[in-house]
């Protein structure tokens, strides 16, 4: 595999014609073959950074490299490096899927030949195959986003971006976009995903950047960063909530209703103290579960942090 | 592959593109103009015109109103493709599919370009095919009728192409043609010869870029015009040029395509 990073982001500026710095330079790197976040709350730049990779978006300052081809300096090389999936559809409703997919390739330089087998693999591979030849405007959401995955396979680009690909997409269908691009990760393409369904991020990506106000407010290893999480809640069903909650040295426990009761505790923290107490309160405990995934605790506080360290900076 | 071998099938798959949906809405790309041209050749070419008599060179009036129906049919079709073609893609954002391309600016400018002089191209023939159940024509000077046709097209497709582009609703896209083309058509000698218009209305009328177009076409096809068809075409090319060169431009900048 090639030692040249598969992105290198260098202190890129975006500041749009109303003022709005979306972008105060962002600077990372995404390693060849990664399956990589990139988090942040909406507004937090995200689609701007990729609408920079993608070209669809003047950088105000910096530079980013694909593989080593400079997206400014070198755009249309840098662009055969990449395939877009972008957040909202962008392709002619009333083409058929088969045509978007072989015209996308057209215009990567693909011959004819070449992009209708392509087409076909993509297509059967994403399970459109018997809507090639419909109106794409017939496509349910999920088809659509299923066939932006296909269109931006067409060039067999190094790198692929998924700017929130599964957003409005049930469950089923999302997870066989997910062993898709999973599979595509695994034979060497470089994933970068944007997605507001943080389980996704913590079961798919092995690094992560999160950004928030147009900087990166942390850029890890997924593993370092739920290390990072010292406290989880639990949601614990009972058969009835008592008048008194024992106390228990370490953990926060509040009566959520009449049946529910929520425990903060450190992670470190051994939960058969708590059960312990709570038999010894006479609280049958019926059934248990995380009140957020770990990605998503860790998330929130990293941007309330950012959030907080600003307003105080103001 | 070649870049140049890439971007010639780039520019092969945009122009394919671009028929493709010319044909697929023939109703409202090929059949309108057909039957709006034919109301012109019945209502000015035979009832009116056979009272206005001979005209500029000996010619009937249907005889010297064909060509200018068809170079009129050509120029607002040429701008009406690719008008509608480029800013349909703008607001469905499926220009995104070409923007993060590699595809250079000169190949989506030609792809557009080529796609609408193939449908001026085509209603054209259609118009004079219909020209051909009112009158007889014999074209004079077939390369100059080809290089009037082609350039005509072109010119009027590069100037769809900018109105696209700068074009942020629909209604922006209707209104240079409501506005601006069609006035500058209907006084640049599609239905009548210039001499017969007193001064200073002669002199005004020279200012008007679509008369040299219009004239152009017609000294190939009559061998008849009112401005010397040497300068014409210095128009037109001057024209060519100076919006190829304002529509790449635009392109490089991504004047309302890029953020």
């Amino acid at each position: 595999m090639s030692s040249v990073p598969a992105l290198v982001v260098d202190n890129l500026r975006k500041t749009y014609g109303n003022g709005v710095q979306a972008l105060k330079g962002v600077s990372l790197t995404v390693q060849p073959g990664d399956f990589f976040a990139l988090l942040g709350p909406n507004g937090a730049g995200k689609s701007t950074l990729i609408g920079i990779l993608s070209s669809l978006v003047n950088a105000s300052g910096g530079d980013a490299q694909v593989f080593g081809v400079s997206v400014n300096r070198q755009r249309n090389e840098a662009m055969r490096l990449i395939g877009l999936v972008p957040q909202e559809i962008n392709f002619n409703q009333f083409e058929k899927p088969f045509d978007i997919c072989v015209n996308e390739a057209g215009f990567y330089g693909i011959p004819r030949r070449i992009a209708a087998e392509r087409a076909e693999k993509y297509l059967k591979e994403l399970r459109l195959w018997d809507k090639a030849q419909h109106q794409a405007r017939m496509l349910s959401g999920g088809m659509k986003r299923r066939l932006m995955i296909a269109r931006a396979m067409m060039n067999e680009p190094r790198l692929l971006i998924l700017d929130e690909p599964t957003a409005g997409v049930d469950i089923e269908i999302r997870r066989s976009m997910w062993q898709f691009v999973s599979g595509i990760n695994a034979a060497g393409t470089t994933v970068i995903l944007t997605t507001h369904y943080l389980e996704e991020a913590e079961q798919l990506c092995r690094n992560i950047a999160i950004i928030d106000h147009g900087t990166i407010v942390e850029n890890t290893s997924m593993k370092q960063l739920l290390a990072k999480l010292d406290v989880e809640t639990f949601v614990l069903d009972v058969a009835q909530v008592p008048d008194g909650l024992p106390q228990l040295p370490g953990v926060a426990l509040r009566r959520l209703d009449e049946r529910t009761l929520e425990a903060e505790m450190a992670r470190t923290h051994d939960l058969n103290s708590l059960f312990a107490a709570l038999t010894a309160h006479g609280v049958t405990v019926t059934s248990m579960r995380n009140k957020t995934n770990r990605l998503e605790e860790l998330f929130v506080r990293l941007v309330e942090q950012g959030r907080h360290g600003q307003e105080q900076a103001a | 592959m070649s870049n140049a071998a890439a971007n010639l099938v780039a520019l092969n798959t945009l122009v394919r593109r671009e028929i493709v949906r010319i044909l697929r809405i023939w109703t409202q790309t090929l059949i309108p103009p057909a039957i709006t041209m034919t109301l012109y050749f019945v209502i000015f070419g035979k009832l009116i015109g056979s009272r206005i008599g001979v005209m500029h060179g000996g010619f009937s009036y249907m005889q010297y109103l064909a060509p200018g129906l068809v170079m009129m049919s050509i120029i607002t079709n040429s701008y009406g493709n690719i008008s509608s073609s480029f800013f349909g893609a703008k607001f469905s954002r499926a220009v995104e599919e070409m923007l993060v391309s590699p595809m250079p600016d000169w190949v989506i400018l030609t792809g557009y370009v080529a796609g609408a002089v193939a449908r001026g191209v085509v209603v054209g023939m259609l118009v004079l095919g219909i020209a051909l159940f009112f009158t007889s024509l014999h074209i004079a000077h077939p390369l100059i009728t080809l290089a009037a046709v082609l350039l005509g097209s072109v010119i009027f497709s590069l100037a769809g192409f900018v109105n696209a582009v700068y074009a942020k609703k629909f209604d922006d896209i209707a209104l240079v043609p409501t506005f601006i083309l069609t006035p500058l058509t209907y006084l640049g000698g599609v239905f009548y010869s210039i001499e017969m218009l007193g001064e200073p209305w002669q002199t005004i009328s020279r200012i008007n870029p679509i008369l040299y177009m219009v004239n152009a076409f017609r000294y190939g096809v009559l061998g008849v015009s009112d401005v010397h068809v040497g300068w014409a075409f210095v128009v037109m090319l001057v024209f060519v040029v100076a919006l190829s060169a304002f529509g790449l431009q635009l392109l490089k900048r991504g004047v309302g395509l890029r953020s």
